[in-house]
């Protein structure tokens, strides 16, 4: 053989090899994708994260808070952007004057408040960016009552762990929206219930009449539509166990700190 | 074939490899299959460079790469392909990119979207600076839906960026991991100092080095034991830049590490802009990754792969020298 012959030989060889390579390797992706013991330990990383984040996050740092001028122009709604039921309709004809908010389940005393008497308390207004799990970050004015305020007047139980949103969203199915939250999380200066974005009341996309604002974690953590915050033990208990309707539905980490 | 091979370091090993470089300390003598031409059988170490038939070439193999550069190398070739396409998955999700804290719709630097002509025919468009390419089947459009990087490019290839995410952080601490291993033992070994960093004279011949790589001339005999100067540069600066970068624009990207080093938003300019050097370091990656493998075929296949497989590297050496 001559060396030139030899040479193309070991080329095709190569490329070969390597396509066929390239095609095995993202096929075996594919199916270990939909095995069921690798996502498992695929999610086992949110945990290892979620650990690491907050042991060299100290508990009460501040997400930055930017500028009137760094408002964006167009804050992207995304998610459910009404919840087109019946009852909310009923809600937004009456300008959410029946809207009440009920802290609930592990606490010493269980409250509602309207609105109008969420409203009344006192209040944090806050410029921050929200950045969604796609990828892209809007930055927005929030005013709405700390949550912090809430636990303490409902004090919660010593054996309480995490903060249940229940939403006035359901999906196609009929599956109502809820996500969940460390208490410890609760207390964040920042973590607010927020009912007026850029100054004027929520809009439906936004989450009228009030949401969650949970500003170091990604956008599906935060809660819009809010009617009951349900203080538990554990999540197993709730809907799929996993702690939030994306978390459920779609395979999305809880801990969304990154 | 074999009673060409002569064997040449041999037991003189040490004296003349004294001043080369970590990586070319081991030498060992090339085991033969066949016994070698009496001529050569018969000299002893000190005249075998007098009794050699000139025009023999003479090989010489090097213990060129140790264990854990060996392990760290190829723990990272599934970890950066998954990392790569994973990523890719990700974008795919919102797939424009921009500078600052925020990402307004008509502020990108970068854009990757399917457009429906006015005949109604969709295409895949890439936008780069507002200058916009159409890249129909690649980007923008392929296989007969509109999504930015084809379903060959991105991991796992339908779209889903649940499942994109759980792979891409799952990789990227395996990245972590093996990036500090490699780094604790680079430094402790000397690997960085003595095999790595360029010495005044590679520097010098940095010139040299560009011309004969745009020829494809590389490195023979003695030189070819160490790594060139530009195989240097291209090292450290994947290593201890482009991969470091990475990973600190990956986490300037988390809200939480937001809160907990606030300056990595000031010295990236933002969130958003720290997306745009992430997916930069990425493709500088890629980059990186096929001309090496380019050079691994060029400067031998096969020795290059055993070499980093074994550690045993080939060095012919032209005869009579």
């Amino acid at each position: 053989m001559i060396p030139h012959e030899r040479a193309m030989e070991r080329r095709q060889f190569l490329k070969g090899t390597l396509g066929v390579a390239g095609l095995v390797a993202l096929a075996g992706c594919d199916n270990l994708t939909q095995s069921s013991w690798f996502p498992s330990l695929l999610s086992q990383t949110e945990k290892v994260t979620g650990r690491v984040q907050r042991a060299i996050t100290p508990a009460n740092a501040l997400a930055k808070e930017y500028g009137e001028d760094d408002i964006s122009k167009v804050f992207p709604a995304n998610g459910n952007t009404d919840p087109g039921t019946e009852a909310y309709a009923e809600h937004l004809a009456n300008n959410f004057s029946e809207w009440t908010v009920e802290v609930g389940g592990l606490v010493q005393t269980p409250m509602s408040w309207s609105l109008a008497a969420l409203k009344e308390l006192p209040s944090r207004t806050q410029i921050t960016r929200h950045d969604c799990v796609e990828g892209w970050s809007a930055i927005g004015k929030w005013t709405g009552v700390p949550l912090g305020d809430l636990m303490h007047k409902v004090q919660p139980l010593p054996h309480a762990k995490f903060a249940v949103f229940h939403c006035a969203d359901v999906d196609e199915d009929g599956v109502p929206y809820y996500e969940s939250m460390a208490l410890v999380d609760c207390y964040h200066p920042q973590t607010i219930m927020a009912y007026e974005l850029n100054g004027t009341p929520l809009d439906i996309p936004h989450g009228a009449p009030i949401r969650l604002r949970f500003e170091r974690q990604l956008g599906y953590k935060q809660a819009k539509y809010v009617t009951k915050i349900e203080l538990v033990e554990t999540l197993s208990g709730i809907a799929g166990g996993k702690g939030g309707y994306w978390e459920d539905d779609q395979g999305y980490e809880w801990y969304a700190g990154i | 074939m074999a009673s060409l091979i002569h064997e040449r370091a041999g037991t003189g090993r040490g004296q003349e490899n004294e001043q080369v470089s970590e990586l070319a300390m081991r030498s060992e003598p090339f085991v033969l299959e066949e016994p070698l031409a009496p001529a050569v059988l018969t000299a002893n170490q000190s005249d075998v460079t007098a009794a050699r038939p000139a025009l023999v070439p003479v090989v010489e193999r090097v213990y060129r790469h140790r264990l854990p550069v060996r392990i760290s190398h190829w723990l990272n070739v599934p970890i950066l392909m998954i990392l790569i396409m994973s990523g890719l998955q990700i974008f795919n999700a919102h797939p424009a990119l921009y500078w600052g804290d925020r990402s307004d719709r008509d502020q990108s630097l970068f854009a990757i979207r399917p457009m429906k002509t006015e005949s109604g025919e969709m295409r895949g468009i890439t936008t780069i600076l507002g200058r916009k390419f159409d890249t129909t089947g690649v980007l923008g459009y392929s296989d007969g839906r509109g999504r930015a990087f084809p379903a060959w490019a991105t991991v796992p290839s339908a779209k889903i960026l649940a499942m994109g995410r759980q792979w891409h952080l799952f990789f990227a601490w395996l990245l972590v991991v093996n990036g500090l291993f490699f780094t604790a033992y680079a430094l402790i070994s000397r690997h960085a100092t003595r095999d790595l960093a360029p010495t005044g004279k590679d520097l010098r011949g940095i010139g040299k080095a560009v011309k004969d790589h745009i020829v494809l001339r590389h490195p023979k005999g003695e030189e070819a034991k160490r790594y060139n100067v530009l195989q240097k540069l291209a090292y450290l600066v994947i290593l201890f830049v482009v991969a470091p970068l990475i990973i600190l624009t990956g986490l300037a990207m988390s809200p939480t590490i937001d809160t907990a080093f606030p300056w990595l938003l000031t010295i990236f300019g933002g969130r958003q802009a720290a997306r745009t050097i992430h997916f930069i370091a990425c493709f500088t990656f890629v980059g990186f990754i096929v001309i090496h493998v380019v050079e691994v075929i060029l400067t031998g296949f096969f020795n290059n792969i055993r070499s980093m497989v074994t550690g045993w590297f080939v060095v012919k050496h032209e005869a009579g020298r």
